[in-house]
């Protein structure tokens, strides 16, 4: 189905398209001036809010807006059509007081320590990486690098062999992109995810290991083992969730760096600067975007919300008010107030934040190791991802000097 | 002036104990904990309020 393109995003907004794709800040700044929450028709009803103060705001209402799934598409789970308020993948799609019993089985997963215990296994993986690259000139940044790190990851985390890994991006984009899709359409998109899943947890329901997933299967509620559906919700999450956002973040580092040589240098001699670099990346490439979905007609900031009306929770925008962030649109690696949140607010905190820290940290540091002088190759494309999740998907990366 | 820090607000974003680890730590959640309860010295201080400004849930607060 082909869509018109947006001539107003303050009264038709699309994420999905192309303008927004390719530069969504000065749309949001645009935005943020004259509305600051952007209406639209599509998808049966969206609103974007577009300041820190609204994005924060519902993030932390979870009285008037529910999680339930966080992927904005043409369809509505209908009241009773998700085994509520566990939702599709829990905790990510769940509301309380389901969310926090469902968020608690897996933060110790994700807490500090365990992730980093990964930190070598994700050096080693940057390393062959890179090693690949050997020593061509011409290299790209997101397809021989970034995509890989967070696939070998969560392949790591869950018990999953390696090379079932590559097929994880293939479900994030059957997940994640296909949105206009009819509804229909777009559940039958889902079988290859069941048709791997499924089987996966017979097979290690028989022969647990070590894995994040024997883990969930050998999990209790109240006593009772996780319904299948919760695994199964868990394990997509983890395999989506965890994949084209920190690719995403990696990916939009290093074109960063790339078109900024003085951050470059500055990187590069003061390797101590990364932390607060990482931290600002973060803040000024955010690359999540959530939903909600409004529970019943409300009123919001003088927005007439109607119930079923879509959310785009904009973290992005969030993290580039000037109300909340000093110098806003400016990217200084060395900022050192920054609430940014990249990573959500509130009870939804994004459960793999210190993993996605740690790769990005170590994705960095490898790289740099390697090449200190870089920039875009302006002859070859250089593409962003469509919908939610917004990073470079083509990063053609021309080295000008290696260490 | 003293750390207080609400942890009904924190989500376990983790920035405190990463920016100052002498001042917080976390539980096997990743909750933030505070280890140093008593009065702050300038040092401290320092690290503190670089802790309150990079929580994104505003949960921490210097006072009395």
């Amino acid at each position: 189905m082909i869509k018109p393109p947006v001539t107003d995003f303050a009264t038709d907004f699309d994420h999905t398209d192309e303008a927004w794709v390719a530069d969504p800040y000065p749309i949001m700044d645009d935005l943020r001036e004259r509305c600051p929450v952007a209406h639209s028709d599509r998808y049966g009803g969206l609103w974007a809010p577009m300041t820190y103060d609204a994005v924060a705001a519902i993030a932390n209402d979870t009285e008037h807006f529910t999680s339930r799934t966080v992927v904005i598409n043409n369809g509505r789970p209908g009241d009773d059509a998700l085994p509520a308020p566990i939702g599709v993948a829990p905790p990510i799609s769940s509301d309380p007081p389901f969310h926090e019993i469902a968020r608690r089985l897996l933060l110790p997963a994700f807490a500090p320590r365990p992730i980093a215990a990964l930190e070598p296994f994700t050096r080693e993986l940057c390393n062959q990486l890179l090693d690949k690259m050997g020593d061509a000139d011409l290299v790209d940044a997101s397809v021989q690098y970034a995509e890989h790190i967070p696939v070998g990851l969560i392949a790591k985390l869950c018990g999953l062999p390696q090379e079932d890994g590559e097929q994880f991006r293939e479900f994030v984009r059957i997940v994640l992109e296909g949105v206009d899709l009819p509804a229909e359409e777009r559940l039958e998109a889902f079988k290859p995810v069941e048709e791997y899943i499924v089987p996966k947890i017979v097979e290690l329901r028989e022969n647990p290991d070590d894995g994040l997933i024997s883990y969930l299967l050998d999990a209790e509620i109240m006593g009772e083992k996780l319904s299948d559906e919760h695994v199964f919700g868990s394990i997509l999450l983890l395999i989506v969730a965890g994949i084209d956002t920190t690719w995403s973040a990696i990916g939009s580092s290093i074109w960063h760096l790339a078109n900024n040589p003085d951050d470059l240098a500055r990187l590069v001699a003061h390797p101590e600067l990364l932390p607060s670099a990482v931290e600002e990346f973060l803040r000024a490439y955010a690359p999540v975007s959530m939903a909600r979905l409004v529970k019943d007609d409300f009123e919001f900031q003088g927005c007439p919300m109607k119930k079923d009306d879509w959310i785009f929770l904009s973290f992005p925008a969030a993290n580039r008010d000037p109300e909340a962030f000093d110098n806003a649109d400016e990217v200084l690696i060395d900022r050192e107030i920054n609430r940014h949140s990249a990573f959500g607010l509130g009870i939804h905190r994004c459960l793999g934040s210190n993993l996605a820290r740690m790769e990005m940290t170590v994705a960095l540091e490898e790289w740099l190791k390697r090449y200190t002088k870089f920039e875009l190759n302006a002859s070859e494309p250089t593409t962003f991802s469509q919908g939610q999740v917004r990073g470079p998907r083509q990063l053609p990366i021309q080295i000008l000097e290696r260490s | 002036m003293k750390i207080h820090l609400d942890t009904g607000k924190c989500q376990g974003h983790g920035r405190c104990y990463s920016l100052a680890p002498e001042l917080f730590d976390c539980d096997d959640l990743g909750t933030a904990v505070v280890l140093v309860t008593g009065e702050l010295n300038d040092d401290q201080l320092a690290k503190a309020k670089l802790a309150v400004g990079n929580c994104p849930e505003f949960a921490i607060v210097i006072g009395d």
